[in-house]
């Protein structure tokens, strides 16, 4: 299968690789500017870091950002995880087909939409029920409810393709069928799961339209925080801040990477050990 | 420890569960998800289809209710059509929303043009190199969307990295003018969803089976006509399914138009979005996406058959 790329694979792939980086690269370079213009190289400086740390606003919008996605990321992952599970080990129930569609279509519908009718939902809500008020509970309710379909996405790959073997053994030795489930193939599903609450959480701490349809007075997001500085151009606190965010996420994502090829590379050995 | 009376006592029990968790155990897993969804994704756009036939009204929520009970126990449907009539009249909502077809369509065509190579590249080197490029492909995916169009303002605006690299090369004597004009709005969209067209193209070309190819080559096919015959066809449900990812959210872009375009980059997204928080005019607003909504039936339908076809394979 390998061997013999052609030199025009390989450019494509590194024009299409550098059009990626680039702009982060530059960006990060932009951050330790010591000048306010950000035409002028003014030297190598720490100082809109520093800058950033006396900023109430982004610091409570980060916090505020936080909080969110933590909560987030957990109810999508225990949503989206049982919603897995219905689609794979349940082949045949009522309203089947209204759950894989309500799963695949917060993947592409565009997010103004969904914001928009999250809105309106919720604007109805407090008018009949006297709940949510529009803020923080909203927010979070608005982005379970598509976070939790990356969650199913990323879970289903890998419950379809879990060994059944051992669950029926466990079965077959008197366990019940919930429990053999979280003896035997809920372990195997960990790194799935991991990586699904971590991109929960990052899509959460990314979003801007729907957080700003579906959020209330006093409840500004990071990415609103951002988006407000940004339209009025650049400004070199930002490029700080974006700076400090992409080199987070990077380095859980790298951590992600790393924990789930162990695991997989154990997995691969167990398999092997037991053959023999 | 478990006895064996325990066992044999236990045995009939734990069927009876068995066949319990069988029959209605699966609704304890079912339920919360689909419930959960139909509340707060499906229902949702049933508010927004019956605000599209309110009025607008100077009180909170800024509309009218639709059906109203009179004293003398009638209830009364009233039902404001002038809402879509009026998407119709004023060509600004038909403009921008052909405006946002053809900057995604293009878009589209561009990254599917990027993407193909570069996931066919991956998908020939070793499976090690595999997983490191696979990495440097969704890393980006995982950072901030916002942040990134934001860092390519960084190299295409007037005083960015772009111009000032050209014009020390001597390239061009006054800087370019890219930001706030279409091209920027196509950069965006490329630069922003490229990632999205190389995964699912990815995963197809992965599977394909080389024998096919081989074959081709020892029945005397040169190699453009059995990517053309072979390779091409035999990746169809990945172009489709990558295809859809990047244009059905490129048309409803709200980000990228607004920081990169100009004014003139009219994008169904940022009419929308004025609409709603300029104007307040939310049925006029819940309007626009609901006849934006019944048009991406279509799409949306065509990825939902290929992706399950991609998942099942």
């Amino acid at each position: 299968m390998e061997n013999r790329i052609s030199p025009f694979l390989i450019s494509v792939l590194c024009i299409g690789i550098a059009i990626l980086y680039i702009p982060i690269l530059v960006l990060i370079g932009y951050s330790f500017n010591a000048s306010a213009l950000v035409s002028v190289w003014g030297g190598f400086s720490t100082h809109w870091y520093t800058e950033l740390i006396h900023n109430d606003q982004i610091l409570d919008a980060a916090w505020l950002s936080l909080k969110i996605g933590v909560a987030v990321s957990t109810g999508s992952v225990i949503l989206g995880t049982l919603a897995a599970i219905s689609l794979v080990r349940f082949k045949v129930f009522r309203g089947r087909l209204l759950l894989t569609g309500m799963v695949n279509a917060p993947l592409v519908m565009p997010e103004i939409i969904t914001g928009i009718t999250q809105l309106l939902l919720f604007v109805s809500m407090l008018n009949l029920l006297g709940w949510p008020h529009r803020g923080f509970t909203t927010i979070v309710i608005a982005h379970i409810a598509f976070c939790s379909a990356y969650v199913t996405i990323t879970v289903q790959s890998r419950l379809a393709s879990a060994d059944r073997l051992l669950e029926e053994a466990a079965m077959d030795l008197g366990s019940g069928p919930v429990r053999a489930f979280i003896d035997t193939t809920l372990p195997g599903l960990a790194p799935a799961l991991a990586s699904s609450w971590l991109l929960s959480f990052t899509l959460s701490l990314d979003d801007l339209v729907i957080s700003s349809f579906v959020s209330g007075p006093g409840a500004s997001t990071l990415p609103m925080v951002i988006f407000s500085k940004v339209k009025l151009g650049v400004s070199p606190d930002v490029n700080a801040l974006a700076s400090l965010m992409i080199c987070l996420v990077g380095v859980c994502v790298l951590i992600a990477g790393h924990l789930m090829r162990r695991a997989e590379r154990r997995r691969v050995l167990d398999a092997q050990m037991a053959e023999r | 420890m478990i006895s064996a009376a325990d066992a044999g006592a236990g045995a009939p029990r734990r069927a009876a569960a068995m066949d319990w968790f069988a029959r209605r155990g699966k609704w304890l897993i079912i339920l919360p998800p689909m419930l959960y969804l139909l509340v707060f994704f499906l229902i949702p756009f049933g508010f927004a289809l019956s605000i599209s036939f309110a009025d607008t009204a100077v009180r909170v929520p800024p509309f009218t209710d639709i059906l109203s009970v009179s004293p003398d126990w009638h209830i009364h449907l009233t039902l404001n059509l002038g809402n879509f009539k009026y998407l119709f009249t004023d060509e600004v909502y038909g403009l921008s929303y052909l405006y946002s077809l053809k900057t995604a369509f293009f878009s589209t065509v561009v990254c599917l043009l990027l993407g193909y190579p570069m996931a066919y590249g991956i998908a020939r080197t070793s499976k090690s190199t595999q997983s490191i490029l696979l990495l440097i492909i969704i890393l980006p995916f995982w950072t901030s969307f916002l942040l990134r169009v934001y860092a390519l303002e960084g190299i295409i605006r007037e005083t960015g990295l772009l111009n000032t690299a050209l014009l020390w090369l001597g390239v061009i004597d006054h800087p370019l003018q890219i930001m706030r004009t279409t091209f920027a709005v196509y950069l965006g969209i490329i630069y922003s969803y490229l990632p999205f067209m190389v995964l699912p193209l990815f995963a197809t070309l992965e599977k394909l089976d080389h024998s096919l190819l081989e074959a081709a080559g020892d029945l005397g096919s040169p190699p453009w006509r059995a990517f053309l015959e072979v390779t091409l066809p035999l990746s169809m449900p990945g172009i489709i399914a990558g295809s859809m990812l990047v244009f059905i959210p490129a048309i409803g872009e709200f980000v990228i138009p607004t920081l990169l375009g100009g004014p003139d980059n009219l994008m169904i997204g940022r009419v929308l979005w004025d609409e709603f928080f300029g104007n307040r005019d939310w049925p006029v607003a819940s309007a626009v996406a609901i006849a934006f909504l019944v048009l991406l039936v279509g799409p949306i339908a065509l990825y939902q058959h290929y992706s399950t076809k991609q998942l099942e394979a």
